[in-house]
């Protein structure tokens, strides 16, 4: 691509590249408490403070409801905000990620995917961001170092774009991406702080009868976070429906802007097909997972089997028509869940996507993997395992199981 | 501190209310009261960020809002992590040249319930942090934005929707948590109790809270008609019996160094004049099991507990 | 009275619109205070501990004014008048 910058490579961990994407993204407030596989994010940023590389206020708070609703408070005020949390942390801030959505704050938020008690478990899952999907926040789900590096710089635009205000989660793989070490390309500082530029703010009416930047500012009252009566709670509610459906074209737009940038495009930011176009099974994840499959897809087609991947980047808002016409020609679909609801027949992702395809011109099979829950490895061999199943769908034209899982010892 | 502020009765009832007309409060209300006195002691530009509660929902019902200041409310816990949050936005966008105001005072309001229980964790956190914030209790003793269910500061004896009079169970058997005290333990610069009836009393010491550098407790006591099933009348008159009978005594602890206040000095000086608590008690439908006689002891054993925290309070303000 | 707006016609997140002087509370007394001006004193208490903030000093006028579209008939002010200048009336 011509007008790609020059970029420096860092070897950095997940985490790692998340703090140094924050720091170069002129974030005024951090507020965050530590758990892991997050630590690594608020431990390096920590330093940048300590070392006056950043002008952020760096709030160590004790608990991580505060750590949000001191976000929230801060983006109200007109403050550019990010946390971090996983597991327990996010599951804790429940009540407060709903807050956030509704008061249309662009705070933005990584998620080192990580497993919910009980049991204990600090390894990676996706149940911890899959348990608030409902919450109202966007969601993004990356591959590797380098595209957390990416879509956190990317997030701040996306949250703070006019036509969208809502908060953004970035999701990825607690340990198999917080902790591992990989290359990532980064840009200068002086791009990172062109491209997410100065926050900008709507105006809003308030009850003085102005239009103002919506803030709080003495100089301009208003008030936020009202009690709203059936009366009007409903209204409110669609507000941040719209909002999440002009989310879908400004990732796109966001990830194409970056792309001229960087010479790094996520398929077209909402999905990252692979080997779609002719592909007769496929599987569907999210996450670093994503990577092994190609692998695997990759050594299917040296043989000959027309097997494709489908990744998807953004889960919140759910790019129905993208995922549908990617999948279109494909016989049969397998889902991966990194997550599961319990009761539900099946995971979060496999349920979405069915419903997608139950309006498809032609409806494929899809049935549902689990696996990966507390960590657990997958192997090569076992995703092989799952092309595999789905040739025998297509041979026998019949689903002997719809929902398995992968590596439990049974 | 900066030289004290003087006025004139004159010059608070001119001062332009902040907190106004046309909220949903009960008749009566005490924390309507209060929050009008401590509107009236602002003193530049303010923010206010507050707890789910009464005072919350009433006044901000939409599309009506009775805050004439930036305001904030986001959850039940999060009156002192809102204002820490606020506080550091200011901080930092002031640094970076994007705030015009020289100083913005910051007040976190809650009521009991999101003070003494839900609201607890925040605010230690945010003392301990040492963000410059004014944090203002308005206490009604029980969560009555709910339906008058019992908190950490409803006081020892008194009849709730979760503690009721019953046959076998005669009210809430805890004592009050001692809230005031604990904010002092964190080593903070000010801590201070008032009522409404000693509305001078109060704006002071808002207006001492709002100058100190770094946090500040206020613990405002406030009647609640509804929930104490009293004369709405008599909300302010309650406040003022509260602090003769040293139910609930005025103080305040500068860096830790604590003296009594004027109405409460007056009693110290003249025990003789301090009123038995049942001169308080009696009058408030919470407290009317207390009068029977099965309930004799449990009357004395409040007479006794309020003597004893009145005569520790004492102790501690003759130390410093 | 105003229909109510639609999504798209109210501000975000919530921000209030109005007022809450525009919600006119008088109607919920039962007693309604009157006051005696010969025995005021003019001290100004029951300007301050109004809950409503439903009494107010008019200092071009040098008086006192009750506002009855606001006040709830709680009787503070009564109860608290040094002069016992003020009375509840049943409306």
């Amino acid at each position: 691509m011509k007008n790609v910058v020059k970029q420096e490579i860092m070897a950095l961990s997940g985490d790692e590249a998340v703090a140094y994407a924050v720091k170069q993204s002129d974030v005024d407030v951090v507020a965050a408490y530590p758990i892991t596989p997050q630590t690594i994010i608020v431990e390096k940023f920590s330093e940048y403070v300590a070392n006056g590389q950043v002008q952020t206020e760096f709030v160590c708070t004790e608990s991580e409801h505060s750590a949000l609703a001191a976000c929230l408070a801060a983006s109200a005020t007109g403050a550019r905000t990010f946390t971090a949390s996983a597991s327990a942390g996010l599951a804790l801030m429940h009540e407060m990620l709903f807050v956030t959505s509704g008061c249309r704050a662009p705070v933005v938020m990584a998620i080192a995917n990580r497993a919910l008690s009980a049991p204990l478990n600090i390894h990676g899952d996706q149940s911890d961001s899959m348990a608030q999907r409902d919450s109202g926040w966007i969601q993004l789900y990356v591959e590797n170092a380098q595209e957390v590096y990416d879509s956190i710089i990317q997030a701040f635009r996306i949250a703070e774009d006019l036509n969208v205000l809502l908060p953004v989660i970035v999701g990825l793989d607690g340990f198999t991406l917080s902790h591992t070490l990989e290359n990532v390309k980064v840009l200068s500082d002086d791009v990172v702080n062109g491209f997410v530029g100065m926050r900008q703010l709507p105006n809003v009416v308030t009850h003085e009868g102005k239009s103002v930047p919506f803030k709080l500012d003495p100089e301009n009252p208003m008030t936020m976070g009202p009690i709203a009566l059936p009366n009007y709670y409903f209204e409110f509610k669609r507000q941040q429906d719209e909002a999440m459906k002009n989310a879908l074209a400004v990732i796109q737009q966001v990830n194409s802007e970056y792309a001229e940038l960087s010479g790094r495009s996520y398929g077209n930011g909402l999905l990252d097909a692979y080997c779609l176009d002719d592909a007769e099974i496929a599987v569907v994840c999210l996450g670093s997972t994503a990577g092994t499959l190609k692998t695997v897809v990759d050594e299917l087609r040296k043989e000959g089997v027309k097997a494709g991947l489908l990744r998807i980047r953004t889960f919140r808002p759910l790019p129905v028509e993208e995922i549908r016409s990617a999948l279109e020609n494909v016989k049969a679909v397998a889902v991966m869940d990194k997550s599961l609801s319990f009761g539900g027949n099946g995971g979060a992702v496999f349920h979405e996507i069915r419903h997608v395809l139950y309006d498809a011109k032609v409806q494929p099979y899809v049935v549902n993997y689990i696996y990966g829950l507390g960590g657990r490895d997958t192997s090569p061999r076992e995703m092989r395992g799952i092309f595999e199943d789905l040739q025998r769908i297509l041979q026998t034209q019949r689903v002997e199981k719809s929902i398995q899982y992968v590596g439990l010892r049974e | 501190m900066t030289e004290e502020w003087k006025f004139t009765t004159k010059d608070i009832a001119e001062k332009p209310d902040l907190f106004l007309s046309g909220h949903r409060a009960c008749a009566g209300c005490g924390p309507a009261t209060v929050l009008r006195l401590i509107m009236k002691a602002t003193r530049g530009p303010t923010i206010v960020t507050e707890a789910t509660g009464c005072m919350e929902v009433v006044s901000s019902i939409y599309p009506y809002t009775s805050w004439g200041v930036p305001w904030l409310h986001t959850a039940f816990e999060t009156a002192a992590a809102n204002a820490s949050g606020i506080e550091a936005a200011l901080k930092i966008m002031k640094k970076k040249g994007r705030v015009k105001q020289e100083h913005t005072d910051i007040i976190a309001l809650a009521g009991d319930g999101g003070t003494y229980d839900i609201g607890l964790q925040a605010l230690s956190g945010a003392v301990e942090r040492g963000h410059d914030f004014l944090f203002v209790l308005y206490d009604n003793e029980a969560y009555m934005n709910t339906g008058i269910q019992r908190s950490g500061g409803t006081p020892k004896g008194a009849a709730t929707t979760t503690t009721p009079a019953g046959s076998v169970v005669p009210g809430k058997l805890e004592h009050k948590k001692p809230i005031a005290e604990i904010m002092i333990a964190h080593e903070m610069p000010y801590v201070a109790t008032a009522a409404p009836y000693y509305w001078r009393d109060l704006l002071m010491k808002v207006r001492k809270g709002l100058e100190v550098e770094g946090p500040a407790f206020l613990h405002v006591f406030a009647p609640c008609p509804r929930g104490w099933r009293s004369d709405p009348a008599k909300s302010i008159e309650y406040s003022k019996l509260a602090v003769e009978t040293c139910v609930f005594p005025l103080w305040e602890s500068v860096n830790g160094q604590c003296q009594l206040s004027v109405p409460s000095k007056l009693v110290a000086l003249a025990p003789q004049k301090k009123k038995p608590v049942t001169d308080y008690l009696q009058g408030q439908g919470r407290f009317r099991h207390l009068f029977t006689p099965q309930n004799k002891k449990l009357l004395e054993e409040i007479q006794s507990l309020t003597d004893e925290r009145w005569q520790r309070l004492l102790k501690k303000c003759q130390a410093s | 009275m105003n229909r109510e707006k639609s999504w798209k016609e109210i501000a975000l997140a919530g921000v209030c619109s109005k007022s809450s002087t525009g919600f006119l509370t008088g109607d919920w007394k039962t007693y309604t205070p009157v006051r005696d001006p010969a025995k005021c004193t003019r001290c100004l208490l029951c300007v301050l501990f109004c809950p409503d903030g439903a009494i107010r000093w008019r200092p071009e006028k040098a008086d006192i004014e009750f506002d009855y579209s606001f006040c709830k008939g709680c009787g503070i002010c009564a109860n608290e008048c040094p002069t016992k200048a003020i009375t509840m009336k049943l409306l």
